[in-house]
């Protein structure tokens, strides 16, 4: 029993490797994906089709901004805030800037976040999306700053706010710097909730460090997409604390809801109807909301 | 002031003498009556509070305990606490709301508790909760990092109006050990992250993150554990006296900015 959990880890942890050599074997890069929570592997046409979501056990995959806003929004309704804002180097990172600069011109995007308003089934609302392809989607300067003027933005103008999150935690080439985004995101949701306004976090895949100990976690209601990584802690740091082997689920959208910290896992494809339903439930008509 | 590395300090914050909040408590304040558990699960050992006079003026205190022996710190884990630690730091502090005492906290830990039960119990939330609770507290808030201060898990008890810094105290993003591991997969080159990372006291005056820093005895803290309580205390004397003059709402809408200013970016127009 227990050799068979070390087992299942172990191929987990070997999904590096086998990719590697999924390379040797010369199968053109893209035309298969391979689930990092089954390992099943499908081919890309096939996933593409289903939303980015693995056929045999539901995994969520990752999706870029502007997939998710696509799916999300109302067409022709984004009007995206701060698209220019690009970091600085606060603590004389080696190589950060050059990095950033590549991956700009690698993903189109300035910086791990887009913010904007935009109207869901005819609902205005603020929405965050986070991007992973973009150093993980960590949390640094514009990150934080984008996050707190979105949530600045909607107080003022009495508007809901819904976040995708993303991310694998501070950023630590921003130093100090990047932990201190963690409270200022955490005081903008706190501005904007004791305004009454309402706050959806949807987590998705992965959702974890600095940004799980701050904003993700402090939606009215939160929502996950099925089977993706939810935690505070990096599963090898645990692993490496505790000397043990974890099980497979461990710290996925599935765990998190059995433990009591995500209120319901929705499916891709429900999703945008399932958040009009909550807008609706909580007044919000399209218009600027009356007293 | 000393003119020491990151990583010499490092040494100092690690001498096996280094003063505790357990040393510093007691000659910080008068008449301190600990206070148990978070009323949701339990009480956690790494982080300790309670009520107590400070030069006569009623506090609460909360404190992050790291042990000076073996014994200790099996009972404070290593000074790394768990979600009901951080629920008992917030609990104390809206306690400290209602009777309208400032809160003192001492800040001094690796890191928050990375663990499976830690995870179940909700570690990201925990904090992610004192952090916006915190920011939103109304009554004076003074933290001071004493040693170390680990990442989200110092942070929890650090959203504040001052944040004061002992000289050879550090407090980072990321343990230097992690950082050194992440970026080179080696958590040998701690020293060497360390120095790259700006933690130090003077490093975060200059990055706005520390408002004052707080002399050590010559040497560090552990030569002269009085008179760098003395210090501590002068301090904590005249932050409270600037915080406690300040109307509630001038007070949090400081401390709001205090955090809101930090961070470093720039809009270009012609991108």
């Amino acid at each position: 029993m227990l050799e068979d959990l070390f087992s299942m880890v172990k191929v987990r942890f070997n999904a590096d490797q086998t990719e590697d050599n999924r390379k040797k074997t010369d199968i053109p890069k893209g035309l298969l994906f391979k689930c990092p929570r089954c390992r099943s592997v499908t081919l890309s046409d096939e996933f593409n089709k289903r939303g980015k979501v693995c056929p045999n056990c539901n995994y969520h995959s990752r999706l870029s901004a502007k997939e998710r806003l696509d799916i999300t929004v109302d067409r022709g309704t984004f009007r995206e805030f701060d698209r220019n804002m690009v970091s600085k180097n606060p603590i004389g990172f080696p190589d950060y800037e050059q990095k950033q600069i590549a991956l700009r011109e690698k993903t189109g995007l300035k910086d791990a976040v887009v913010t904007g308003r935009a109207k869901i089934y005819s609902k205005d609302t603020v929405i965050i999306v986070m991007d992973s392809n973009f150093m993980m989607a960590s949390m640094g300067s514009v990150v934080g700053e984008k996050i707190t003027r979105a949530f600045e933005y909607a107080t003022r103008n009495k508007l809901p706010v819904i976040a995708f999150t993303a991310s694998g935690g501070a950023r630590m080439q921003e130093g100090i710097v990047s932990l201190m985004q963690m409270a200022k995101t955490s005081g903008a949701v706190a501005r904007h909730s004791q305004a009454g306004q309402l706050y959806i976090a949807v987590m998705t895949d992965p959702t974890t460090g600095g940004v799980t100990a701050s904003f993700a976690s402090l939606g009215d209601i939160i929502i996950a997409e099925p089977k993706v990584l939810i935690g505070f802690a990096g599963r090898r740091v645990i692993e490496g604390t505790i000397k043990q082997k974890l099980p497979d689920d461990f710290q996925s959208a599935e765990f998190m809801l059995e433990n009591g910290f995500v209120d319901m896992i929705v499916d891709r494809n429900r999703m945008k109807r399932v958040l009009s339903h909550i807008l609706r439930m909580h007044n919000y008509t399209g218009e600027v909301q009356s007293k | 002031m000393s003119e020491l590395t990151a990583s010499q300090r490092l040494d100092i914050i690690r001498h096996k003498g280094r003063p505790t909040v357990n040393d510093y408590i007691p000659m910080l304040f008068d008449r301190f009556m600990e206070m148990h558990g978070d009323r949701l699960f339990g009480d956690d050992g790494a982080i300790m509070g309670g009520i107590a006079y400070f030069k006569g003026t009623p506090v609460t205190v909360i404190a992050q305990v790291k042990g000076r022996d073996l014994a200790e710190n099996q009972r404070c884990n290593f000074g790394m606490p768990h979600p009901e630690g951080y629920r008992k730091a917030l609990r104390l502090a809206k306690q400290a709301e209602k009777f309208h005492r400032p809160v003192i906290c001492l800040v001094d830990t690796a890191g928050a508790f990375c663990g499976v039960d830690a995870e179940k119990r909700g570690q990201g939330e925990a904090i992610a909760r004192n952090l916006m609770e915190f920011m939103t507290l109304k009554t004076p808030i003074i933290s001071v990092v004493l040693g170390e201060g680990g990442s989200g898990g110092a942070l929890a008890l650090a959203v504040c109006d001052e944040l004061a810094m002992l000289e050879n105290a550090l407090y980072s993003v990321i343990s230097p050990r992690g950082f050194a591991s992440i970026l080179w997969k080696d958590a040998a080159r701690e020293r060497e992250a360390c120095d790259l990372m700006k933690i130090t006291a003077p490093d975060l005056y200059k990055l706005g993150v520390c408002d004052y820093i707080i002399p050590e005895a010559p040497g560090g803290a552990h030569n002269d554990p009085q008179a760098t309580a003395n210090n501590i205390s002068s301090y904590i004397s005249k932050a409270l006296e600037r915080k406690l003059k300040k109307g509630l709402d001038e007070l949090i809408n400081e401390r709001y900015n205090k955090f809101r200013i930090v961070g470093e970016f720039e809009e270009s127009t012609t991108i």
